[in-house]
């Protein structure tokens, strides 16, 4: 039975937070952070769950003491956003090297410069490359949804990696919606009690962890590490399926939406999806063949099932919330696109940088796009190879 | 027909229009509508314009932008009015409620141009008569969801009072007064 609730996407953390009961939880309990934070030891003083709350000093000590209680076999949590992220960098790369299956809620804000507070892809999209698993979210219900999932694949024994639960800042994370939430029992029989079979404090077995590793080791390791990711794959799908037996709602890689015969497509992340969807259904109403691709799994990144699910478009826009000043497209344009050249995709395909500092997008924005692909079909030489999208020129 | 009702809130910072665009949303959900209420954030201090919205369906939102053409605007700060295009992109067959002493055609020059229904509600006056203190948030939110008809009137007062009483279970007294703001609010507004 689902319960009908209305919230925001923090507090529909606060609310998978408080099913899944973590057992420590250090945060550095001001901005940049978010309200998660504030969330839990609320939930914590009221006796609603007994995590242990550690009050840091900086994002990087947050990162620090969430490493040394995962190590010491805790299952832990904390949560960031945007410069706060970028402080944990460092860390970041530790926790995932050492294994360390710990869960992090990204609210997905810009890294500063100029200086901005919005909803921008850049600071998870800035640790793409740190190991760490990363999960977006188009609304309240995925990112709860999703924060219930994180533990089942982060501390699967084939993957032993961290995850980032992401979701847009202040659009999906401070907008109240209607959500269906779980109940509390199934939910915690699903997440299930942490059992790690290594571990700091485990007495009969002393071990090291995060020993300097030199060039003999270090590659192997990271081979290892890599090998994790590779496997997590099978297990989100694996955990996606379970938790679609008990709640109803289906998760995978991506979710392709009027994909049938989706003749031009876009392929995004996060809150725009749904705008994207409002147009789509806008476009098929006067015949155009409109389809759209939500990613949802960006790490691992699933190349060449998006490439494949996209065999049938003639034309494909890329939307990047991160510019990375390549000047070849950002990070989801870029990667995608080479996964379609190994798949030898023959579509037309732009990068389009969108929503930067929490730049809004329209539906008549999209629909324009829509309108450039159709165009491009026919004229592949006006497709401009990546450009701004809703910029005043 | 998928029926779906935008608003768009102007206020300043401290006067309660983000708390205000959420109540609405709550209400709304709790009257079984499907709702989105959202504030624009940016560098939020007291005095300074904020803006708020809600979407109020009777199926699912997925739109995630800010509301461009909005059937109705709640202008909280009629000061606002100097600074601000209050009425870009408002419905002609929508309306605009704003909170002021004056009357509607007084404020017209103020308007650019808009040809819709202007609703007008001293807040003020309601909120020094019935709470003793200025809380413009509470008569508006009343003022639109009559003008708006999201909700039934009797609905929105049943359910206000469950949800204040709850709110401010240790503060009887608060629960009184914001409930006859409420009730004045609904007969005030013109």
């Amino acid at each position: 039975m689902s319960i009908k609730d209305r919230m925001s996407g923090n507090e529909a953390l606060g609310v998978a937070i408080r099913q899944i009961n973590p057992d420590v939880m250090p945060a550095f309990p001001i901005t940049p952070s978010t309200e998660v934070p504030q969330f839990v030891s609320t939930m914590i003083a009221n006796g609603q769950i007994d995590t242990e709350f550690i009050p840091v000093e900086s994002e990087h000590s947050a990162m620090s003491a969430a490493m040394g209680s995962e190590a010491a076999g805790a299952r832990t949590i904390t949560a960031t956003s945007s410069c706060g992220l970028a402080l944990m960098w460092e860390v970041l790369y530790v926790a995932a090297s050492s294994r360390l299956p710990l869960a992090m809620c990204v609210v997905n804000r810009g890294l500063t410069g100029p200086l901005n507070i919005n909803a921008e892809h850049s600071d998870s999209m800035g640790a793409r490359d740190s190991g760490w698993l990363q999960i977006y979210a188009e609304n309240n219900q995925e990112v709860y949804d999703n924060m219930l999932q994180a533990y089942r694949i982060a501390e699967h024994k084939d993957v032993r990696l961290p995850i980032m639960i992401c979701q847009d800042g202040f659009i999906t994370s401070h907008a109240v919606q209607d959500i269906e939430l779980n109940e509390d029992e199934p939910m915690r029989k699903f997440v299930g009690k942490y059992e790690p079979e290594h571990y700091l404090l485990k007495k009969d077995e002393p071990m090291a962890m995060g020993p300097y590793a030199n060039s003999p080791f270090c590659m192997e390791a990271k081979r290892a590490q890599a090998e994790g990711m590779a496997q997590a794959k099978r297990v989100i799908l694996e955990v996606a399926k379970e938790y679609e037996a008990i709640t109803g709602r289906s998760y995978g890689f991506f979710e392709e939406y009027n994909m049938k015969d989706a003749e031009v497509v876009l392929v995004c992340m996060g809150s725009a999806c749904g705008t994207i969807k409002d147009a789509v259904d806008e476009l098929r109403e006067q015949g155009i063949k409109a389809g759209l691709i939500k990613v949802r799994v960006f790490r691992p990144f699933p190349g060449e099932e998006l490439a494949k699910a996209l065999e049938g478009a003639k034309a494909v826009a890329i939307m990047d919330r991160a510019e990375s000043y390549s000047t070849n497209g950002g990070p989801l344009g870029s990667e995608l696109m080479a996964a379609m050249y190994r798949n030898k995709n023959t579509a037309e395909a732009v990068n389009l940088m969108y929503g930067l500092s929490g730049r809004d997008l329209t539906v008549s924005q999209v629909k324009d796009i829509y309108g450039d692909l159709v165009e491009m079909i026919t004229k592949p030489e006006k497709n401009r190879a990546y450009r701004y999208i809703g910029l005043r020129e | 027909m998928r029926k779906l009702t935008e608003i768009r809130w102007h206020g300043r910072g401290g006067q309660g229009a983000k708390t205000a665009a959420l109540l609405l949303a709550d209400v709304a959900f709790q009257s079984g509508m499907h709702v989105q209420g959202f504030p624009e954030y940016g560098p939020e201090r007291m005095g300074a314009p904020i803006t708020a919205f809600d979407r109020i369906s009777d199926s699912p939102i997925r739109v995630h932008s800010n509301i461009y053409e909005p059937d109705f605007v709640v202008v909280v700060d009629e000061t606002l009015l100097h600074s601000i295009d209050v009425t870009a992109g408002l419905k002609k067959d929508g309306a605009i409620l704003i909170n002021t002493e004056r009357n509607a055609e007084e404020l017209l020059p103020l308007l650019n141009g808009y040809e819709g229904r202007v609703y007008t509600i001293n807040a003020k006056d309601v909120c020094m008569r019935t709470l003793g203190k200025y809380f413009p948030n509470t008569p508006m939110l009343a003022a639109i969801v009559k003008i708006s008809g999201v909700i039934p009137e009797g609905e929105f007062l049943s359910q206000m009072e469950e949800s204040l009483r709850h709110k401010f279970a240790k503060k009887p007294e608060v629960l009184d007064g914001n409930m006859k703001a409420l009730k004045l609010a609904l007969l005030e507004v013109r």
